[in-house]
């Protein structure tokens, strides 16, 4: 069933109507075979996905018309991203991976670097990589060791990036990278396009799902880029890295909350249609009690993730909000597709039936844009620091 | 180059589908409406030719109020203007009335370089309304059109049939009905979506094209559903039974239903 949406405008109304019909016409009926194609061959990119949704102006929603973006809040933005998942969980996360790319240019960014970068970026014809962590730095991401020097005006990077999503396919690279010995502080952020002499990808990462995501090494070897293209000052890189995954993270939430309606919809349908003991299998209140905590662990996902978008669209706080939207909509998805796969039982288990493909996509939810320990590290210093004052 | 394009709005053909109990016409109001999909190669035909030179694609739609709805997916899709005939009078109209209400409102738009029509529309399925709009307005008909090219003054179509294609040529203004093969009918884009707030509907009623109630509606229909019933619900699917004579069944059988 599509979730029930109270939108707050009428073009919202209609943007969830568009993103709908793509959604069943071109998404959903694809996400099976090419995730399985993916997996077999370890990179098996949903270019074409991409294509018509940047055609259809769905990549590109939450920043400014004037650059070429849909002027969407988030509320509206995530509620997309959500619907997308629902069909789709790789590209969902691609969306919300490439909207975070922007992030760093369009609220640190120069006027000159907007009006040169996001046009590019938000015509729906690029698809970025968010390039932060490395091998030995995931969470602890200001002990990164990726350099850029200083030669003439230019900066020169080496280093290697880790897990990067998109590595190989995007059109540029959105990078994180240590410009001083100044621990967190001595980080900053350059873009890269694609192609700059010096830059490269080592084999995919063969994963466990969400194989629609090629992700894997960003290499870089003496990979020169203009003084123009570092984002914010010399010294900011982890307060824009930080600033981008609040938001970043809201996505990953709607992505999560998506998966899960997924799960939920295909095994509220199997519980009224599957027969055992001479009736369906939903009739028995074991099973059916089952259904009703999987409603209620995407309908609390949804408020959540909402909830931190409606502060973050007045401009409020919204931090806290963002890293508990993350923490309880990823914790939902795992929870809900594992007990999708249970309702369905050994036909969940099975290629048959996509219980199994959301089961696997939904564990990266609680590991990426910060694992979920990191998020109550987030959220306990939020409230204790508060109660603290 | 300026084009008209005939829409329809029709019941959404995944949802369950039935007549009036009071009239036995097609029911509207139950379920959700669409621009037939057989009408978006339609809309997209004419926005690539417009594309490609210049002029405006108008589309137009007879239909009650939620007909809107077909205009509006239109607009949202790259149409530059809409026209909805719309009157109570209307209701139970056939095929000779539909053609006479487009016919009438094409002459009031001004006669375009070519209209174009879907190949039929996915409720009614008749796939006579673009023969009968091509003799009301006397133009040349190019039906069936799996590729479409205008080059100056004249139009080339290629019809696909089952043993032969052909390739027809016809003079402008002409009448082109397309088939589901000559595009990939985009989606709207949300700039699309907020443009096709800006771009002007007119609604027109039988007043405004000259058309006397008794010449449209049910009332003057040549034709009349006397009675409707349900379609049995699917039978179970027939096994065959491998005594050694396996494929020739199942080709038989797929031969009696026209499959090879
Ligand atoms: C499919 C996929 C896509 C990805 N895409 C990107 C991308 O596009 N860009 C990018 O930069 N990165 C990306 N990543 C990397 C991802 O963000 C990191 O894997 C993640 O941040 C965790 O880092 P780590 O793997 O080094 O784990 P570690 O930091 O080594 O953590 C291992 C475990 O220790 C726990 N832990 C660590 N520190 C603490 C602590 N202080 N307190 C309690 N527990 C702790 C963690 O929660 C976790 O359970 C992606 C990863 C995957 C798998």
């Amino acid at each position: 069933m599509p979730a029930t949406r109270i939108m707050p405008t009428e073009e919202g109304q209609e943007l969830i109507d568009l993103t709908r019909e793509i959604c069943d016409k071109e998404l959903r009926p694809k996400a099976g075979d090419v995730e399985a194609a993916a997996a077999a061959a370890g990179d098996a990119f949903p270019t074409e996905a991409f294509r018509t949704l940047g055609q259809a102006g769905l990549l590109s929603l939450p920043y400014p018309e004037e650059f070429g973006g849909g002027g969407q809040p988030y509320e509206v933005y995530l509620q997309v991203v959500e619907e997308i998942a629902s069909a789709w969980m790789s590209v969902a996360v691609g969306t919300s991976v490439h909207s975070l790319t922007a992030y760093p240019v369009a609220e640190y960014g120069t006027d000159a670097q907007r009006a040169a970068l996001m046009p590019g970026m938000l015509s729906g014809e690029q698809l970025g990589a968010y390039c932060l962590s490395e091998q030995q730095a995931g969470s602890d991401i200001a002990s990164m060791t990726t350099r850029a020097a200083k030669d003439g005006n230019d900066w020169v990077i080496n280093g290697r990036k880790a897990w990067i999503s998109h590595a190989g396919h995007a059109d540029y690279y959105t990078c994180f990278v240590r410009t001083s010995n100044d621990g967190g502080r001595g980080l900053s952020c350059l873009h890269v396009p694609a192609g700059t002499e010096g830059l490269s990808f080592a084999q995919p990462e063969r994963k466990m799902g969400l194989h629609g995501d090629t992700v894997g090494e960003v290499i870089f070897e003496n990979v020169r880029v203009p003084g123009e293209n570092l984002l914010g000052s010399e010294g900011q890189g982890i307060n824009i890295a930080l600033a981008a995954l609040d938001s970043g993270r809201l996505g990953i939430a709607a992505a999560s909350t998506g998966l899960a309606q997924a799960a939920l919809d295909l095994a509220a349908a199997y519980a009224t249609q599957r027969h055992q003991f001479g009736r369906p299998i939903g009739d028995n209140q074991g099973l059916a009690f089952m259904v009703a905590d999987m409603e209620a662990a995407v309908t609390s996902a949804r408020a959540t993730y909402l909830h931190a978008a409606r502060l973050k669209d007045a401009g409020r706080p919204f931090s806290k909000q963002a890293a508990v939207a993350k923490l309880v909509a990823s914790d939902a998805a795992m929870k809900v597709t594992t007990d999708a796969v249970q309702v369905l039982g050994g036909a969940g288990y099975t290629q048959d039936f996509p219980a199994e493909r959301y089961f696997r996509d939904a564990k990266i939810t609680q590991i990426f844009e910060g694992t979920n320990q990191i998020q109550r590290l987030v959220i306990s210093r939020h409230v204790l620091g508060d109660a603290r004052t | 180059m300026n084009i008209v394009v005939c829409v329809k709005h029709v019941p959404d053909a995944q949802s369950e589908r039935t007549f009036n109990d009071s009239d036995n016409t097609t029911d509207r109001e139950g379920v959700d409406g669409l621009l037939s999909e057989l009408d978006e190669y339609a809309v997209e035909e004419a926005l690539k030719l417009v594309e490609a030179s210049e002029g405006e694609v108008t589309v137009l739609t007879v239909g009650p109020a939620g007909a809107a709805d077909a205009l509006k997916k239109a607009l949202q899709m790259g149409a530059h203007k809409a026209v909805h005939v719309t009157d109570d009078a209307i209701h139970g109209s056939d095929a000779p009335a539909t053609s006479l209400l487009l016919a009438k409102a094409i002459e009031k738009i001004g006669t375009p370089d070519v209209v174009i029509t879907g190949m039929a529309s996915t409720d009614g399925t008749m796939g006579v309304v673009p023969a009968m709009l091509a003799e009301r307005l006397n133009l040349p008909m190019v039906t069936y059109a799996s590729q479409l090219t205008i080059d100056g003054s004249a139009v080339t179509a290629r019809r696909d049939g089952d043993t032969a294609s052909e390739t027809i040529e016809a003079t402008l203004p002409a009448l082109v009905s397309v088939t589901d093969q000559i595009n990939e009918p985009r989606y709207p884009s949300f700039k699309g979506i907020m443009a096709a707030k800006k771009k002007p509907v007119e609604t027109w009623g039988l007043g405004d094209l000259g058309v006397d109630a008794g010449q449209v509606g049910l009332g003057a229909a040549w034709t009349k559903v006397d009675s409707f019933a349900k379609r049995p619900p699917r039978e179970k699917g027939e096994i065959v039974t491998d005594e050694g004579d396996g494929g020739t069944k199942l080709a038989e059988f797929l031969a009696s239903r026209k499959f090879i």
